[in-house]
């Protein structure tokens, strides 16, 4: 049986854009020097603010930019724990996901079987958000590399010490990048709510943003790998449905395990690289993880 | 003197604890679990309108609570603890995939009464109760059958299943039955209520050309995604008659309320038994909603016509000559299927060409 590739490609363009958003989002955190395991909580606020939002005014674009804006405001949490209390950035990033999945379990009970209101598709039937995350993927290309506050930014992300010895601000740097990160996953998880399912659900993201932490290492900490994973992941997840559909028969198992396989054997290829080369540590950003004080 | 009066409160506190729970005064305490939200306007919102049906018809003889969105495996049997120690007499237990933990907490607490929603294990304290959701699936089927312009009917399944493989052939026998060239698409979501899985599975079937879904899963999402594509569907569990006229064009719900009333009753006038209850539309447990005006009168008509020969009991959906997807007979000219052979179905019938997950 013939599955028809464009649509193929049609659903898995928007089966990858709530990853996508969230891992450009968490690449530019990361890049940055920060990383935050807090993408599920801030995808999962960004679902319900923005479906809020959307039933409320019955403008999604409404809901979308105020999801961007909840996501920024619950990274700021993240931010004064790691930034200026400077905890622990996994222990908190994980209290953040933590945080966001109880807090919209509880705020989301009045919005549990309401419907949103429709989607006005863009061009070429594709709809506007995923039109916006595949813009977003040379912007950030652009920003992080030919531009000189992406300079900056990689420079607090690679070595915080020598950034701030020239002078550079690595806290707020790194407070923006990381809202910034959080303002993108909010849209991300407002795509699973307000696009695609149409409706809330308590933890509807369902490890989404798991996923994309995994994509960002996955992409080698770059914007064009991001989407290669993004796509990678939506296309598997489609192309299972639709083989289904199709009365193929595959195992599905076999399928389900295939990104998983495939970010495995990546991960191998590129450390083997690096073996040969002579940079150590691979593209991850040098003080990846690390919390800075000005006064050391 | 302090300590005294401590030992004394406790020693009785301890007294109130330990006399028994079903004096006259008390209330019969009856506690559900349920596997998705209340909210969800379809299976488990079905069950908390039967829960709210006992209040109403037994008032202060009883008292309910309800824990919501309890994940089927090892915290059911966590939460199916809690409801045993909060003092509950009688616990409705309301996914099949409680079954065991149903049975573990059973044997723990043996003065406790039980009963589990679609499963098939019993014991002294515990009985089942059940649909037999096929007879709807038949009836919505012989719709699906005849409304499909590209003769592929969709249907988002569950977990491989006898409750649900008897859905699917139910839906396919019927639909072919008014439409020989119907095919029928099976998706298996592995997922009794996921919104965000189940508007995907809904989309690879449109994508595929289907115009017609039916869904075993639990969420309004399926229905979401057929309004915008234009196409039809059924409510599942619920009516879903949010989505009425179209998509829902019609839909198969269970009415637990006469169940857990007559289950209730039972246990206060002290007749419970641990029974396999297995109810159809005969006995009101399972529902046909209102079918819309996007169908055509006669089709209309004939689903009614159906549905109630299958309630009088004049017919059964499935009725030989039958052939198993194998080509081998499984029902000869005229026969019925017995309910052992259904609760333990594990093959699509002939016509159905996708592999059923092992």
């Amino acid at each position: 049986m013939m599955i028809d590739p464009l649509s193929v490609f049609l659903l898995l363009l928007s089966a990858a854009t709530p990853i996508l958003f969230a891992a450009l989002g968490e690449l530019v955190a990361e890049r940055a020097g920060v990383l935050n395991l807090g993408v599920e909580g801030m995808m999962i606020t960004g679902a319900l603010a923005g479906f809020a939002a959307a039933h409320g005014t019955g403008n999604p674009f409404l809901g979308f930019l105020v999801a961007a804006v909840a996501g920024a405001a619950i990274s700021l949490l993240f931010s004064a724990l790691t930034q200026l209390f400077l905890a622990n950035q996994v222990a908190s990033g994980l209290a953040l996901t933590l945080f966001g999945l109880g807090l919209t379990a509880m705020f989301g009970k009045p919005f549990e079987g309401v419907k949103a209101p429709a989607m006005p598709t863009g061009p070429l039937r594709i709809n506007w958000i995923v039109w916006l995350g595949l813009i977003m993927v040379p912007l950030i290309w652009w920003f992080l590399n030919r531009s000189r506050a992406g300079l900056i930014l990689r420079g607090v992300g690679e070595n915080h010490d020598a950034a701030h010895a020239l002078g550079y601000d690595v806290r707020l740097t790194r407070v923006t990048a990381v809202a910034f990160g959080g303002a993108m996953a909010g849209v991300g998880g407002a795509y699973v709510s307000i696009a695609s399912v149409l409706q809330w659900t308590e933890g509807m993201t369902a490890g989404a943003g798991w996923i994309a932490l995994a994509i960002v290492v996955f992409s080698n900490w770059t914007a064009p790998g991001v989407l290669a994973g993004a796509w990678l992941f939506g296309g598997v997840t489609v192309l299972q449905l639709r083989l289904q559909a199709a009365g193929v028969q595959v195992p599905v198992q076999l399928l389900s395990m295939a990104p998983y396989l495939a970010t495995i054997i990546v991960l191998v290829l590129i450390s083997a690289r690096q073996k040969f080369s002579r940079r150590a540590g691979g593209a991850a950003p040098g003080s990846l993880g690390q919390n800075f004080h000005a006064l050391r | 003197m302090q300590r005294r009066t401590l030992l004394a409160t406790a020693s009785a506190l301890i007294m109130a604890l330990a006399a028994p729970a079903l004096a006259q005064d008390e209330p019969l305490k009856v506690g559900f679990i349920y596997v998705g939200p209340v909210s969800d306007g379809g299976w488990t919102y079905q069950h908390d309108q039967g829960r709210l049906a006992v209040e109403a018809e037994f008032g202060d003889r009883v008292e309910t609570t309800y824990l919501e969105n309890v994940p089927e495996g090892v915290d059911a049997e966590r939460a199916l603890t809690q409801l045993a120690l909060a003092g509950n007499d009688v616990i409705y237990a309301t996914s099949f995939g409680y079954m065991d933990a149903v049975m573990n907490v059973a044997a723990k607490f043996p003065d406790i009464k039980f009963e589990h929603n679609t499963g098939y294990k019993r014991a002294d304290n515990v009985g089942t109760y059940d649909g037999r959701f096929y007879e709807g699936r038949a009836v919505i089927g012989t719709i699906a059958g005849r409304m499909t312009e590209t003769n592929k009917i969709g249907y988002i399944a569950t977990f491989p299943i006898p409750e649900v493989i008897q859905g699917i052939n139910s839906a396919y026998l019927h639909a072919r039955k008014v439409n020989p060239d119907v095919e029928m698409r099976v998706v298996w979501a592995y997922t009794w209520y996921d919104p965000a899985k189940e508007a995907d599975a809904a989309n690879a079937l449109l994508a595929e050309g289907v115009d017609v879904i039916l869904q075993h899963t639990n969420s309004t999402a399926p229905l979401a995604q057929l309004q915008q594509a234009g196409k039809i569907g059924f409510g599942q569990a619920a009516d879903m008659s949010s989505f009425a006229p179209t998509p829902r064009v019609s839909s198969v719900y269970n009415n637990w309320a006469a169940h857990y009333v007559n289950s209730v009753g039972r246990v206060l006038d002290g007749t419970w038994q641990p029974d396999g209850v297995w109810g159809g539309i005969g006995d009101g447990i399972v529902a046909i909603g209102d079918i819309t005006d996007a169908v055509p009168a006669e089709v209309k008509a004939e689903a009614e016509a159906l549905r109630d020969a299958i309630g009088s009991g004049e017919y059964h959906p499935f009725t030989g000559p039958l052939n198993k997807a194998d080509g081998s007979v499984w029902l000869a000219e005229g026969e019925v299927a017995q309910d052992e052979d259904l609760q333990g179905m594990n093959f699509y019938v002939e016509g159905i060409t996708a592999q059923l997950p092992q």
